[in-house]
């Protein structure tokens, strides 16, 4: 069994998404006996790739060309199934994030394979790989089993562990694959980065704002907790809606499905399609002043009070903690 | 502008999900259906190009006679001609993809529009898929999109950013929430939409490869303790999140 691990960068930086594949890979590779390739795709990758080394990783391929520096579609897919092939690999690993999710569906066409996206567990049973993904936002849960010869999985980031470096430390080797112009028919021409933001899908800790925040000007209490807390500003979709915050900070059934070790709801019902997106969450924590809203149904704690006591008070107390 | 639409059927976001007796399925007793939240983005997308260039707009949608409800809002809300690609047999999306494909081929359109993802299977692969088949580039998860002689400039998400892709049509976009606000299908919509007809095809049978062993409800989740009712609660608060949870 060979297994393909997409390994993704961006501004010649590893994702942590990169290590969660190769170390996942490597997990199953264990299970049911092969090798792991790791592919790191981009302009000038080579040493980049030499990070992934102690990851479990058989062999660490390189593809870089000055074109590949920004993420395209179709170039990208069809490196990734080029070398599927010339490694012949069965399976095919990639992150559940923007570019994996982009670039996975072309690469399950281009070589006849099955896909599970977004995947949470992967089990081996009898020499098969069955993963479990969540459907219907996470309000039931589903085993796939693959049954095309190539199989392709997107992993949710955040769920896998990234592993740790090990000094058995595989060699990159840096590959061409031959790309004409019309492979980049798909082409990012710019990338804008909310800098120093941290997006929610990612984020190990959310602090999410509703409409008992009353305004877009109270989400500086929250943006300041999450600020201490060095996690991310979420949002209901009714303050998305009211334009109060931004869509891409919407966590739910239309959002952003996330599960960081820590949300706090602020001023969050918690309506079905609220809990869809966030109920996998570690910890949650409710703060509300209804003491019947149904958020409290699956937070871990709670506190039944004004949302305008009460966030001031986590700040001052976190800081404290943290000698902030 | 030739405009296609790919729109499903899917269970109502406010629907509770359970597990029907085979183990596979969902238990679809007493849940309502309705068009797929992320196609509503797309409908009024292909609406909206349409107003700004004349052309057409088709919608397809694949799967059995209650697919005609979703159709048959898509037709109130602006779009020229429905096509149901009658089919029952189960379908992971790769067959989805296979049948919208052949389809698609047969009718060349300009632009193909998706909903980034269905809100049943969560997968977020038949629009990029069908672009594949089609041999046609695409840009997923589109936040916005302008269309000015035969190229086409979109904004997508990405983590903590956007990026901006340019592509030539013909192209395949797949919407996201924030692309634009959905109109309400009018009431003159809503009558005329009754008397359209809707073009029943066949699809050719595909098969699974991505096939479901089980489906079960996720573990469920214990309401935990409330704290405290004022701002008193605070500091044991922040005590439980460090020393018990171990989460600050
Ligand atoms: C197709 C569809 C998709 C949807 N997708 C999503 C989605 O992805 N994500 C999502 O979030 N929603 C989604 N919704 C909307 C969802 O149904 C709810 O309307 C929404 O989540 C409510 O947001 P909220 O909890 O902020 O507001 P509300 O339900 O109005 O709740 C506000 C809460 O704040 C509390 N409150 C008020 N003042 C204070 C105070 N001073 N201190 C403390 N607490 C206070 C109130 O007690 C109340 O519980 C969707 C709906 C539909 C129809
Ligand atoms: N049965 C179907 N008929 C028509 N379009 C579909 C169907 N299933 C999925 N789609 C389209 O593909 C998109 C992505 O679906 P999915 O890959 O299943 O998450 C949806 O938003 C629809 O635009």
């Amino acid at each position: 069994m060979k297994i393909l691990a997409f390994a993704e960068q961006r501004d010649n930086k590893l994702k942590k998404s990169a290590f969660e594949v190769v170390h996942t890979a490597r997990t199953i590779a264990d299970q049911i006996g092969g090798e792991v390739i790791a592919l790191v795709i981009g302009d000038q990758v080579q040493v980049i790739a030499g990070e992934l080394g102690g990851y479990g990783a058989t062999k660490i391929l390189a593809v870089q060309q000055p074109k590949l520096g920004k993420y395209s579609s179709t170039a990208y897919a069809k490196v990734i199934a080029e070398i599927a092939k010339k490694e012949q690999a069965d399976i095919i690993l990639l992150p559940a994030t923007a570019m994996g999710r982009d670039s996975a569906p072309r690469v399950a066409v281009k070589l006849d394979a099955g896909i599970a996206s977004d995947c949470i567990a992967f089990k081996v049973d009898s020499g098969n790989i069955i993963a479990t993904r969540p459907v219907y936002a996470g309000k039931a849960l589903t085993e796939i089993k693959i049954n095309s010869a190539v199989k392709v999985f997107t992993l949710r980031p955040n769920v896998f562990p990234a592993g740790t470096s090990t000094s058995m430390a595989a060699k990159v080797e840096v590959t061409d694959i031959p790309l004409a112009e019309s492979d980049f028919a798909s082409l990012v021409i710019e990338t804008t980065q909310a800098s120093g933001k941290i997006d929610v899908a990612e984020a190990d800790i959310i602090v999410s704002g509703g409409r008992g925040m009353k305004g877009p000007e109270n989400f500086k209490m929250i943006e300041d907790l999450a600020g201490v807390l060095g996690g991310a500003v979420g949002a209901s979709r009714a303050v998305v809606d009211a334009g109060w915050r931004p869509h891409n900070e919407q966590v739910g059934q239309t959002g952003k499905t996330v599960s960081p070790s820590l949300y706090i709801a602020v001023a969050i019902s918690g309506s079905i399609q609220h809990l869809a997106g966030m109920s996998s969450s570690k910890y949650i924590v409710a703060i509300n002043k209804d003491k019947d809203a149904p958020i409290f149904q699956i937070a871990d704690y709670g506190i039944v009070a004004d949302a305008f006591d009460i966030v001031p008070a986590i700040m001052l107390e976190t800081k404290m903690l943290l000698g902030k | 502008m030739k405009l296609a639409v790919c729109i499903n059927h899917v269970p109502d976001t406010a629907a509770k999900i359970n597990i029907a007796s085979d183990g596979k399925n969902i238990d679809k007793t007493g849940v309502t259906f309705v068009l797929n939240p992320y196609d509503e983005y797309a409908i009024e997308e292909c609406l909206r190009l349409k107003e700004k260039n004349t052309g057409e707009v088709i919608a397809i949608s694949l799967g059995g006679d209650s697919h005609k409800e979703t159709l048959r809002k898509a037709l109130a809300m602006g779009v020229d001609k429905a096509v149901l690609l009658k089919d029952e047999s189960p379908r992971d999306s790769f067959a989805v993809a296979r049948a919208l494909a052949d389809y698609l081929k047969e009718i060349s359109a300009d632009a193909i529009f998706f909903g980034k993802q269905s809100v049943d299977s969560d997968d977020a692969a038949v629009g990029t898929m069908v672009a594949e088949m089609l041999g046609l580039p695409s840009v997923s998860v589109a936040v916005k999109l302008e269309i000015a002689n035969g190229t086409a400039t979109a904004e997508r998400e990405i983590e903590g950013g956007k990026e901006k892709v340019q592509i030539t049509l013909p192209a395949v976009f797949t919407a996201q929430k924030g692309l634009n606000e959905p109109r309400y299908p009018s009431l003159k919509g809503i009558m005329s939409s009754k008397n359209k007809p809707i073009e029943e095809k066949a699809p050719a049978p595909s098969q699974v490869k991505a096939e479901v062993l089980a489906m079960r409800k996720p573990p469920s989740k214990n309401a935990g303790k409330i704290i405290g009712t004022d701002v008193n609660a605070v500091p044991e608060l922040v005590r439980l999140l460090h020393e018990e949870a171990k989460v600050i």
